[in-house]
């Protein structure tokens, strides 16, 4: 179901064509990262450390290396020492991440790596390398990280934020605080004033293709690197940096991507793939397993989060106070500032306070993962919400109307709110059938809303125009949401010629202008513009081109439907085909570049409502309804719109109900597999109902916005506010497990 | 590590005399797995799946016969073990997901030895008997003899099940198996509960049987809920009685799964859902085979 506000009567935006990547998917063609085979590659083994916290006391290779078929071994030494070279401090976290060099901060923590002539040699030499460990203490929560007398990560590390700066270091790398108006004032005025303390444990973004990396470096110092990423450009910038070279030193190649969802952002396998082929002189290959995807890459932070709000009773909310702590892992960097932007951004608030800490413990470091930080700041704040229109008898809805940014309203975080579409979201719920279903016994309905920013950022693209008049769309971000798609029908629209005549393709990092990641939701917004931008290039020359042909001024000639025509009709159309046959005539090949900083990103919006059913004997719940509203700016290809908004629910509903890192008390990892870790299979849920909200963005040639991340923020709410209208149960403590939720009914009754 | 299919019991049997490291496999849906996770891996894997009586199944007028290998998508797929085991066959159809069902059997569920294996319960309750090859013959003990432990079996290391024997269920008897886990498939119990109720002809439950998985190091019988079930019928008082029962022959652990409350607490739930499932099973099997 679409709510277009216009129809502008294109005829390739918002069609449903067959997706371009399906046919070589569904029959095993498609080379994903792991895929790749080179003549004389060798497969690499990376050595993990089995504590949360040590110092490495030495690392003896000999034995490794006197195996029969290892090529290489390496370790931190064979690294610059980037602190000694005074890099910037992000840039050395990424190389320490990367592998250790005097601690480790993770159980999984890269110490080493080795490359042999075949993967069982590989991991026999892991195996053989002995690194000699001295146990430190090690904090796995922000509790733990927080407490006095905590031992530290980084000894150096002073919060950032805080004026004055502390004296003492401490976990916290840095503090931030957003406030508005007098918070005293604000609860003064309210008639129902709630209180609530959250708590949510990390969880992993679950992509199904673990990392994968090949690297044949050339004695000459370059290298050509093969690597599943959501930014191939971002991998040659972060890998040039860890191995103290040029970007231009190395090419890398996009391989097709098995999911990414914010955490193949970064880089883990990729220089030492490279350094291990250096040493060998030939190519290797570095695939982790599942065990090492979760123990070593990015889940998401765990948090614990205070929510103080007041409502007046005609629902309009007069204070809101924050309160949010979010594990960072091994390094600094959680997306508490996104959650402290995020957090009540739904809403225009008079009086507020948003306080965050980005705080270090020993756990992998956090990556990105689909609206990094929103989610689990909603889950507090949505859950809030739903107790005070509880509490003053409001429907939920109602309450988020009386309450929601709109035009103009100066937002949370700062900025002055263009036009969004928040309201029409909360209002495609309620016009949908779902609002009213009937629920039976021991179900219950929950709403929740969720904000996300989208980003911009810098994208370029080259438009091809073949001998036949068919066109090659090509760009640097990597396509994990439909991205082909999206660029050919924008690219059809804008040259008037059919979806099937156009390829669109993602090139390596030395044939196409510099692209930053997929991510963020922009690729849609950013690189599509670029497209769009290269497309109109082509179409001037084209126009020049027929002005010449027919020896008339410029202004002469209109491109319309795919073709030249004389503005007084004095010649007959000359097709994109007809001017492609001409081109070596004409002027040569036509083809053009746009590379742009993006103008106008648009913020979207997501209202979901999620109906459960939970079995008070057991504690299971099961989502029985989902419904999910989101506001597209304007969907350019419905069906992946559709999956986006889908996706993030389902990733939601994981979040919310199953998913959690469970560890020890040494704060090793206990469900590092699919099994124990439980993301939702199909039979877990409903079909997940649609309503793309199509309110364009003024600065987009289509009006997009970017659909990807939104629609993880509201689930977890949601479905904690359905649990609590079907058994009068707050849960605040994700995931709501059976366990939990059986343990809350078990107090309920006594 | 080789591979090695014997195409008989005879042939089977003593390639795991010569070869003390050799280990049997069935489907290999454990095996295969838990070698990838790191567990040493046998020199020789011996495949059970070509022995034709271990992938066959028959029924006579006493009892049908299971080859121990034989795909559990097989029992699935026969509507008339299905129709007469409804609760064996549903336990046996949860394992792992439909592609494993094609290779998973009941002798490889059994003799993996989890504590959380689905079928087992639903065999015990039915009164299964493991018929077991070994260098000296056959020998045949009931299935709730065979697991002595986590991964442990009373089988020796050159003895393997060749097919269980299950009596044809008697009129007035119905089977029921119930698991808890957090998703609805993929998944390994956190609780589990087989049940089998025989009535009289007044309606009164004559015979009970009561197991449970994944609440013990092995899948535990609980006498003391089949003596209060027998001789009355399924009113609050007896079921409540039930789950008390259940929930006390747990021993159950603490893990990343479930707690050693909620498995308590569960058990007993199931253990009540899954008599009353087997006795309107038993109320409509009220005549005979």
């Amino acid at each position: 179901m679409a709510i277009t506000e216009e129809n502008p009567g294109y005829k390739w935006v918002g069609t449903r064509p067959i997706r371009p990547d399906g046919l070589e998917k569904v029959t095993g063609k498609a080379q994903f990262g792991a895929d790749l085979m080179l003549p004389g590659m060798l497969f690499g083994k990376v050595v993990r450390s089995p504590h949360a916290h040590a110092r490495i006391i030495s690392i003896d290779t000999t034995a490794a290396e006197a195996m029969v078929g290892v090529k290489a071994v390496i370790t931190g030494g064979d690294f610059p020492d980037l602190a000694a070279n005074g890099a910037h401090p992000s840039e050395i976290d990424v190389a320490n991440n990367t592998i250790a060099r005097e601690k480790v901060l993770y159980e999984g923590h890269v110490v080493a790596a080795v490359a042999a002539t075949t993967r069982e040699q590989a991991e026999a030499a892991a195996e053989a390398v002995e690194v000699t460990y001295e146990i430190l203490s090690h904090v796995l929560t922000v509790d733990e990280a927080m407490a006095d007398g905590a031992p530290l990560l980084h000894e150096g590390m002073i919060t950032k934020g805080v004026d004055p700066a502390p004296e003492e270091a401490s976990n916290v790398a840095s503090k931030i605080l957003h406030e508005r108006g007098d918070l005293d004032q604000g609860f003064g005025e309210a008639d129902v004033v709630v209180e609530r303390e959250f708590t949510t444990k990390p969880v992993h973004q679950g992509y199904i293709e673990p990392h994968a990396a090949v690297a044949d470096a050339n004695s000459d110092g370059r290298a050509h690197i093969w690597c599943s990423s959501q930014g191939h450009f971002q991998m040659r910038a972060y890998s040039a940096s860890v191995l103290g070279i040029s970007p231009g030193m190395l090419k890398v190649t996009a391989a097709e991507i098995g999911g990414g969802f914010g955490g193949k952002t970064v880089i883990y396998l990729e220089p030492l793939a490279v350094r291990l082929s250096q040493r060998a002189g030939r190519p290797v290959k570095l695939v982790m397993d599942r065990d090492e995807v979760f123990r070593a890459t990015g889940p998401t932070s765990g948090t614990r989060i205070k929510v103080k709000m007041g409502v007046a009773k005609d629902g309009k909310i007069t204070a809101a106070e924050v309160w949010m702590a979010y594990e960072a892992g091994a390094y600094a960097g959680s997306p508490v500032g996104a959650a402290g932007m995020t957090a009540i951004a739904c809403y225009d608030i008079p009086n507020f306070v948003v306080e965050g800490y980005d705080v270090v413990c020993n756990k992998p470091r956090v990556a990105a993962y689909r609206a990094p930080g929103a989610p689990m700041a909603a889950f507090a704040v949505e859950s809030v919400l739903d107790e005070l229109a509880r509490d003053i008898g409001m429907d939920p809805i109602d309450i988020r109307l009386a309450n929601a940014a709109v035009e103009g309203t100066q937002a949370s975080y700062g900025p002055k709110f263009p036009r969004i579409g928040f309201v029409e979201t909360l209002e495609a719920i309620k016009d949908h059938p779902n609002y009213t279903a009937d629920l039976g016994p021991n179900q219950g309905r929950g709403i929740a809303a969720g904000f996300w920013f989208n980003a911009g950022m810098m994208s370029s693209a080259t438009v091809h125009i073949n001998e036949n008049g068919t066109a090659t769309v090509v760009t640097g971000s990597p396509d994990i949401g439909g991205s082909r798609q999206s660029m050919a029908l924008m690219a059809a629209e804008e040259l008037g010629i059919p979806y099937e005549s156009i390829k669109a393709v993602v090139a390596d990092t030395e044939t196409v202008g510099f692209n930053d990641v997929t991510g963020g939701s922009r690729v849609t917004l950013a690189t599509g513009a670029a497209v769009v931008d290269a497309c109109r290039l082509i179409i001037e020359d084209l126009r020049a081109r027929a002005a010449k042909t027919w020896d008339v001024e410029l202004d002469q000639v209109e491109w319309v439907d795919g073709q030249a025509q004389h503005a007084e009709g004095a010649q007959p159309p000359l097709s994109l085909k007809d001017l492609a046959a001409k081109s070596g005539r004409t002027g040569g090949p036509i083809s053009a570049n746009a590379s742009l900083n993006s103008r106008g990103v648009g913020a979207g919006f997501s209202t979901q409502l999620c109906d459960v059913e939970v079995d008070p004997e057991t504690g299971v719940t099961r989502v029985v309804r989902y419904l999910t509203a989101q506001d597209a700016g304007r969907a350019i290809s419905p069906d992946y719109v559709e999956g986006q908004m889908q996706g993030g629910v389902v990733q939601g509903i994981g979040w919310a109900l199953n998913e959690e890192y469970i560890h020890d008390s040494d704060g090793v990892m206990e469900n590092p597999s699919f099994l124990d870790y439980r993301i939702p299979v199909a039979s877990d849920l409903p079909m997940i109902d649609c309503a793309i909200v199509e309110v364009p963005n003024p600065a987009h040639p289509y009006g997009v916005r970017g659909v990807g991340e939104v629609g993880i923020v509201p689930p977890m709410a949601a479905v904690g506010n359905a649990i609590n209208d079907a058994l009068d149960v707050r849960m605040t403590d994700l995931p709501m497990s059976p366990v939990k939720v059986l343990e809350a009914l078990n107090e309920q009754r006594d | 590590m080789k591979y090695v299919a014997p195409s008989s019991v005879e042939e089977a049997t003593s390639l795991l005399s010569s070869s003390p490291s050799a280990q049997v496999f069935a489907g290999a849906t454990d095996v295969v797995p838990q070698i990838r996770a790191g567990r040493p891996a046998p020199e020789v894997l011996v495949d059970l799946k070509k022995i034709e009586e271990l992938v066959s199944v028959a029924n006579d007028e006493d009892k049908w016969t299971v080859g121990a290998a034989t795909p559990t998508a097989n029992l699935t797929d026969d509507p008339a073990f299905s129709e007469e085991f409804p609760g064996l066959t549903e336990a046996a159809g949860l394992i792992g997901s439909d592609q494993i069902q094609n290779r998973s059997s009941l002798g490889g569920n059994l003799c993996n030895g989890s504590p959380a294996a689905d079928s087992v319960p639903a065999m015990v309750v039915n009164g299964a008997r493991a018929v077991v090859a070994g260098p000296n013959g056959t020998r045949v003990l009931d299935v709730a003899e065979v697991v002595t432990g986590p991964g442990q079996t009373s089988l020796d290391a050159d003895e393997f099940i060749v097919e269980f024997e299950i009596d044809r269920i008697p009129a007035r008897t119905g089977d029921a198996y119930l698991r808890m886990i957090p998703r609805t498939e993929m998944d390994i119990a956190v609780v589990g509960a087989g049940a089998r109720i025989t009535l009289a002809e007044d309606g009164s439950i004559e015979h009970a049987a009561l197991a449970l998985a994944a609440v013990a190091p092995t899948v535990v019988r609980v006498p003391e809920a089949e003596a209060a079930l027998v001789g009355n019928t399924a009113d609050d008082e007896t079921l409540s009685a039930v789950a008390d029962a259940a929930s006390e022959a747990c021993d159950p652990i603490d893990d990343k799964r479930g707690t050693v409350a909620y498995r308590r607490q569960v058990a007993g739930v199931l253990a009540k859902r899954a008599v009353l499932i087997a006795i309107e099973r038993a109320q409509q099997r009220n005549g005979t085979n």
